[in-house]
């Protein structure tokens, strides 16, 4: 398909404009950076026309064929090369050292035996019971009180707002609400200054463990909550206004209402919502390594797997932790692909 | 799918508010009923809109204020210590050199790695998913199943072998195509399943219509389903166009973490490890990288929330 040749003459092109950036002028750096970008998107376009211009022209046998690889082909190709190797590959690092020789389960038996992993797999558990359940909770409760009120789309929007902002960007908003200075001086983060209002002493929220643990699952659920509130939302508004009725005539008051038929409507957005944020949460990575770079007792398992492998180079255990977040987030493809194939069953 | 289905709900409900109104008038007895749950409602409601509206705002006001003023006191005194300044910003863009932000150059970065990555998983998974859709060939179904349980794999999984390929056998690994690919194969399996969702809904009728005029596959597939998929490769767009955006972790492992080639939120992590010194850039250096973001969830809110909820399980 010629796709290599490409990519290696694309990359050569790269390596050629680098110095410039380094030397600091912004101008020719930007300018041969947009030249990288416009040769990119040039050979990409070339690459796929051409595919496609000479599955187009094959004799009428082997069209049928032709055409269909031309389709499929790249992406699947990509897949299988980018993901479905880079995985099987991985599960084997898993098994060597960092010399790449076969230890057996010694990277799992490293990982159970460490106190500072089992504490990172300990913080990686309360992360996934704690971050689903408090932001569907409290999205769903959100959703519910804004719910047909004036200025609905408004209120939405701003609980909504920090689900475009990027985990590193959180991180950074949220650093400063927590953050510290020594008592009897000035305090500039938000949280501390309240407690010395009303008369505490000021706490180093990231750095006391465990709690800083908690404090940093809070900045998740303040990212996920406006996930789950527009989903909920969606949902509430799709539960028919007549059973509603109905269960309002037979004298159930709002909170009953609520959970005899609010909740059994919108089941199944619940499950889609609390699925979604628990796989999110077990590779939360961004938070931790921005706010307090996995120190302090904080590291979770997408934290620590890059740690391992990419600063420590133990390829090994890095490859380890990353087959352990596989294994948790395996129940949830299973039911997935489960409920995936009844859909086409019916269709 | 019930997420498309809640996907397409809730683009309707906040955007045509009017049309949902007109069609459940509310009776008598529901206005009471309103008044009586409300009072707790509101208070909750407005609760729950303050806590998750402060810290953003509290940067913001922040990323205002002179150097000084930002280490020594609070953003809620600024009446007190009244202080602006573009300062901030003009530091963290323009400052060139090692040991300043140069955010201009990441910003430039970012763009340069986010569009490429958009636009190819986009091509190529409009191609797959019309195949899945409307050709027919052996082990279709039981290929996309797969392609769609892909979507779940950690990426982490994929880190260090991929890695391996790009600075082993191709020798790219650090540079912009590095990054692109990275991207492109990690959002395959996402947009392949959303396209597919969307291009397999398209009336049988139409490409049937097609073909009897004699169209190929390649003609059907550009005349007919690229056009009607419009919505669909908007939200997914927008979607990966922003999660690439605010990437971290495939910028960190594949850029090489340069000036060259890195994206903002690479360096804002790296500010962000430096903390103390960088107290007074942080903020400044948030909004630039928060921005386009913004901009792009204000305009494009509509496909943004149908991109977000059905590609609620990318990874």
């Amino acid at each position: 398909m010629g796709v290599g040749p490409v990519v290696a003459q694309v990359a050569e092109a790269v390596q050629h404009v680098l110095p410039t950036a380094r030397r600091g002028d912004f101008w020719g750096a930007t300018i041969e950076k947009f030249g990288v970008l416009f040769i990119g998107l040039a050979a990409f376009a070339a690459v796929i026309g051409l595919v496609l211009f000479f599955a187009d022209r094959t004799p009428k046998k082997m069209r049928d064929v032709v055409q269909l690889t031309a389709f499929v082909a790249p992406a699947l190709l990509l897949l299988l090369v980018g993901l479905v190797y880079p995985a099987i590959q991985t599960v084997y690092l898993a098994f060597t050292n960092r010399q790449g020789e076969w230890i057996g389960f010694q990277n799992f038996v490293w990982m159970f035996t460490q106190d500072e992993i089992l504490q990172v797999l300990l913080n990686t558990i309360i992360w996934v019971l704690l971050v689903p359940a408090l932001s569907t909770t409290i999205g769903l409760a959100y959703a519910v009180f804004i719910d047909k009120s004036a200025g609905e789309k408004v209120l939405k929007s701003l609980v909504f707002l920090p689900m475009a902002i990027s985990f590193v960007g959180a991180g950074i908003i949220w650093r400063f609400i927590y953050e510290y200075r020594a008592e009897g001086y000035e305090q500039i983060g938000l949280l501390n200054q309240i407690i010395v209002w009303f008369g505490g002493e000021p706490r180093q929220f990231l750095i006391e463990s465990p709690w800083n643990t908690f404090f940093l699952i809070i900045v998740m659920i303040w990212i996920q909550t406006g996930f789950a509130m527009v989903l909920l939302s969606a949902a509430i508004k799709a539960v028919p206004t007549e059973i509603i009725e109905a269960s309002r005539l037979d004298g159930a008051n709002a909170w009953q209402q609520f959970w005899n038929v609010t909740v059994p409507g919108i089941r199944s957005t619940l499950v889609v919502v609390v699925t979604t944020i628990t796989i999110a949460t077990l590779k939360v990575f961004d938070i931790v390594r921005t706010m307090t770079g996995g120190n302090y007792g904080t590291s979770v398992v997408a934290n620590e797997m890059y740690t391992q492998a990419f600063n420590r180079a133990e390829w090994g255990q890095g490859a380890a932790l990353a087959v352990v977040l596989f294994i948790m987030v395996l129940p949830i493809i299973m039911y997935n692909v489960r409920v995936m194939r009844k859909q086409r069953e019916i269709r | 799918m019930s997420a498309t289905d809640a996907a397409e709900a809730a683009l309707d409900s906040p955007l045509n508010s009017k049309k949902v109104r007109r069609q459940r008038p509310e009776g008598k007895a529901d206005r009471a009923k309103k008044v009586l749950t409300s009072k707790w409602a509101t208070a909750g409601a407005i609760i729950i809109a303050v806590i998750w509206t402060i810290p953003t705002a509290g940067l913001f006001i922040t990323s205002f204020r002179p150097a000084d003023q930002i280490k020594g006191s609070g953003w809620w005194t600024i009446f007190q210590n009244w202080g602006f300044t573009f300062d901030n910003y003009a530091e963290v863009l323009t400052a060139q050199g090692a040991s300043s932000a140069n955010l201009s150059s990441y910003f430039i970065n970012s763009i340069v790695v986010a569009v490429p990555a958009t636009l190819f998983p986009l091509v190529l998974a409009s191609l797959a998913a019309y195949a899945f859709a409307w050709i027919k060939f052996r082990f279709s179904a039981a290929i996309f199943i797969g392609v769609f349980a892909l979507q779940i794999v950690p990426l982490q999984m994929a880190l260090i072998p991929l890695l391996q390929i790009f600075s082993g056998a191709l020798g790219i690994s650090g540079t912009f195509p590095a990054v692109w690919i990275a991207h492109t194969i990690f959002g395959l399996p996402l947009a392949i399943f959303l396209l597919h969702n969307f291009i397999s809904e398209i009336p049988g009728d139409v490409i049937e219509a097609a073909r009897v005029d004699g169209a190929n596959h390649f003609q059907t597939f550009f005349r007919i389903v690229l056009p009607l998929a419009m919505p669909a490769l908007a939200s997914f767009a927008i979607f990966q166009f922003l999660w690439v955006w605010n990437d971290l972790l495939v910028a960190l492992v594949f850029s090489g973490g340069g000036v060259d080639v890195a994206p903002l939120t690479q360096r804002l992590a790296e500010l962000s490890g430096n903390y103390g010194r960088n107290l007074h850039r942080l903020p400044a250096a948030a909004f630039i990288s928060i921005i386009v973001p913004l901009i792009v969830f204000f305009s494009l809110q509509r496909y943004f929330v149908r991109g977000l909820m059905a590609g609620s399980t990318k990874g």
